[in-house]
């Protein structure tokens, strides 16, 4: 078995966090944990090139960084890409999910990759990509790339891997069908009277988990700043030129409103499938407010009202859509220097 | 970051730190219900109250 591993500066061996800057080394055979990797694998497998990089660079290049290893292992015979253990690194985490992500979608290489749950990774891509849970500390190492080592040669061999509990990865929010022995109703019950003596039951399905956003601090002067309108409403020009979807949104828009100082019915359309379009079809400024924040503009309550309003739809938008249209807004509005955002949601 | 949505529940679940009531969720900076200048009354306050929650402090 031809394998790669991917480590960040600090496990391959360059340094602490003063070299995180490090840009992308590509080394022949196993270095650090990659080492212990191979005699796990055992087999006759073998770490043929380890990928070392920086953690800051990894994250601030990260299209680069993954063009690069990409184009680095296509047509080069690779069976398994192991990145990490990670723990809880969050730049590091973000950079494997992101290049087993990359190199299972684009080559077609199993890969596998640990961090612990709350590594901002996992969110990302713990649907993607098997992630097992290496919790947040390195004593677990040996463990840890055990674990890393049995999904892997199972990837390989295309066999059947088992559940998140009982395999030791993090669950991926994928259903899986199973016959029980006994109906739902019966389960449902059980369950229920479990629940109503106070004892203890494991729920089938868990609801998603929100990590907290942190706030952010308020606005210190209103009448000096750049105010930004979003909406997930669905609010599009006529035509719907960027074809964003009414269900399931795999784009958004940036649309001008440059001396407008009103939405009018006879521009916009909606595409949205979740609510009953017709109001907001006959004012579109009851979705995006913009008649009352041009007056606040004129009124100096604002310092300036930018030009454009963006538009998504949120209609049953799985969030590993979602979570990536709220990324590339975020990098749109920093972009263009605002300073407050207002979001419409229907 | 202000959100201004009827369904206040949900933004809350999901993490959003300053959330305004809007009116309805088929317009919920709106209400097709009043004559068009009350309309526009209820829009101009529910955007200052976005704007107000963007200068403080107050998680809501």
């Amino acid at each position: 078995m031809r394998v790669v591993h991917y480590l960040n500066q600090f496990f391959g061996g360059i340094g602490a966090e003063e070299h995180a800057g490090a840009g992308i080394e590509f080394r022949d055979g196993a270095v650090g944990p990659g080492r212990l990797l191979e005699a796990l694998l055992g087999d006759g497998a073998q770490v043929i090139l380890t990928i070392v990089c920086g953690d800051n660079h990894a994250v601030e290049h990260q299209e680069e960084v993954t063009a690069a290893v990409v184009q680095r292992l296509r047509d080069s015979s690779v069976d398994l890409f192991v990145a990490g253990p990670c723990f809880d690194a969050g730049r590091y985490g973000m950079a494997a999910g992101a290049l087993c992500s990359a190199v299972q979608s684009q080559l077609g290489i199993a890969a596998v990759a640990a961090m612990h749950e709350e590594n901002p990774g996992v969110d990302l891509y713990r649907e993607a990509v098997y992630i097992v849970d290496s919790g947040a500390s390195t004593l677990k190492m040996r463990e840890v790339l055990g674990r890393m080592a049995g999904i892997g040669k199972r990837l390989v061999d295309k066999e059947a891997i088992g559940l998140p509990a009982a395999e030791g990865y993090l669950a991926r929010d994928l259903l899986r069908d199973q016959l029980g022995s006994e109906t739902a109703a019966t389960r449902l019950v059980d369950m229920l009277l479990a629940k109503i003596r106070g004892e203890k039951f494991a729920s089938e399905m868990s609801p998603t988990k929100f990590s907290p956003v942190p706030m952010p601090a308020p606005v210190k002067d209103l009448s000096k700043a750049k105010v930004m309108l979003i909406t997930d409403g669905g609010l599009v020009p006529r035509g719907n030129p960027d074809r964003i979807e009414g269900t399931a949104a795999t784009r958004w828009g940036a649309y001008n409103v440059a001396g407008r100082d009103d939405l009018r019915s006879e521009d916009y359309e909606v595409s949205h499938g979740g609510y009953d379009t017709r109001f907001v079809q006959d004012d579109p400024d009851r979705l995006v407010p913009l008649d009352a924040m041009r007056e606040m503009e004129r009124s100096g309550v604002i310092g300036k009202l930018h030009d454009e309003f963006l538009s998504t739809c949120g209609r049953s938008n799985p969030l590993s859509n979602t979570r990536r249209l709220g990324r590339e807004m975020a990098e749109k509005i920093k972009r263009e220097g605002v300073d407050a955002v207002i979001l419409t949601s229907t | 970051m202000v959100q201004i949505t009827a369904a206040r529940p949900i933004a809350k679940m999901v993490g959003a730190n300053r959330v305004v009531q809007g009116t309805g969720i088929v317009h919920v900076t709106g209400d097709a219900k009043l004559p068009p200048q009350d309309e526009k009354d209820l829009r101009r306050k529910l955007v200052q109250q976005a704007l107000d929650a963007l200068q403080s402090n107050e998680k809501r």
